[in-house]
């Protein structure tokens, strides 16, 4: 499925020489969607450095669901030490990444669901997270996608 | 008392019961769910019993774990994580003792049932697998056979309620007058457990 995980880019370093960037993880039951939204985020985070950003979509057999072993592979691939934030949409998404990371050893150290609108939480965390930002601030612009009102 | 062999035997008769339910499962889920229950649970505990052949766990709470784990990790729906985490923390709560008396065995469900709630965030009468699961850890201390009869009441309990979480709440009201599919696969889960007890 490493069509659907976008290339990790690793930072060439507004954030200084060495600096560990949030990796950003990015589940949906539909591997399109997620890999969209992945293409969307980094596209809007736009030049310079790009914190790394990785979709787990989908079932694993090209259905609509959620695979844990997508989910592990794609925060092990965005893994540089600073954190992993997990943007989920629905359901299962939820539930199966709560359930990794209580398993305790699935996920990085550091790996923390982010409370977030998916779309728009994602460009948040990813723009947030390519400018140096440390875990609890990437989660927190996340977060805060919820405070902006359409209407 | 109650050996490893049991456990791998409630969770094979599972399987059985789940693959003989499977199109049942999954016409209760599509008028209120995404139709994909039964071939979900019964895609998972296909792979908890290759799994248990594999492995040969020796312990009630190493059956359990490793049950929990491959559903998590085989599913694909909601109904992975939350049957897993049932079974895993039943699992961790169950210890390394080779054998467990029905008592101990009640007290885990009921840890295994709490950490459903927790995961999910559903309480009784939300239209969830907690409602057929809670009467029957609470009947447990009775007898299987009457845990059995009090999930199957209270999935059957489920019908005129509205749901409140997953993809059914979504209808609303239109989600009254099914009978959830998820409290119906709880029953199955505990019916296999009766019987794998003999009552």
């Amino acid at each position: 499925m490493s069509d659907l995980v976008s290339d990790p880019v690793d930072g060439e370093t507004a954030a200084g020489d060495g600096a560990k960037l949030v990796g950003v993880v990015l589940v949906s039951h539909s591997a399109a969607v997620a890999a969209s939204v992945a293409e969307l985020a980094t596209g809007l985070a736009g030049g310079g450095t790009l914190a790394p950003v990785a979709a787990a979509g989908g079932d694993g057999d090209g259905g609509l669901g959620t695979s844990s072993e997508l989910i592990s592979a794609a925060a092990a691939t965005v893994d540089r030490g600073a954190g992993v934030a997990v943007l989920t949409d629905l359901g299962s998404a939820v539930l199966t990444v709560k359930a990794l990371l209580a398993e305790g050893d699935e996920l990085p150290p550091d790996t923390r669901l982010v409370d977030a609108p998916f779309v728009e939480g994602a460009v948040a965390a990813v723009v947030t997270a390519s400018a140096g930002a440390d875990l609890a601030a990437v989660e927190a612009a996340a977060a805060e996608a919820y405070t902006y009102r359409k209407v | 008392m109650l050996d490893a062999d049991f456990f791998r035997r409630w969770m094979t008769a599972t399987a059985v019961s789940v693959e003989h339910e499977a199109e049942r499962l999954t016409a209760l889920d599509s008028p209120i769910g995404d139709a994909d229950h039964g071939s979900n649970l019964e895609r998972g505990f296909r792979a908890v019993t290759a799994a248990l052949e594999k492995d040969g766990p020796d312990t009630p709470g190493a059956v359990l774990t490793l049950a929990g784990r491959t559903l998590i990790s085989t599913v694909g729906g909601a109904s992975g994580p939350l049957y897993g985490t049932l079974l895993r923390r039943t699992g961790k709560a169950l210890g390394e003792a080779a054998e467990i008396d029905e008592r101990e065995f009640a007290q885990a469900l009921r840890t295994g049932v709490d950490a459903v709630m927790q995961l999910g965030g559903a309480a009784p009468g939300d239209k969830t697998m907690i409602d057929a699961l809670l009467p029957a850890v609470d009947a447990l201390g009775q007898s299987f056979a009457a845990a059995r009869s009090a999930a199957e009441e209270g999935a059957l309990a489920t019908t005129p309620l509205q749901a409140r979480k997953g993809r059914a709440s979504y209808l609303g009201e239109r989600s009254i007058g099914h009978q959830d599919p998820g409290a119906t696969s709880s029953a199955i889960l505990i019916a296999a457990l009766a019987e794998t007890a003999g009552e």
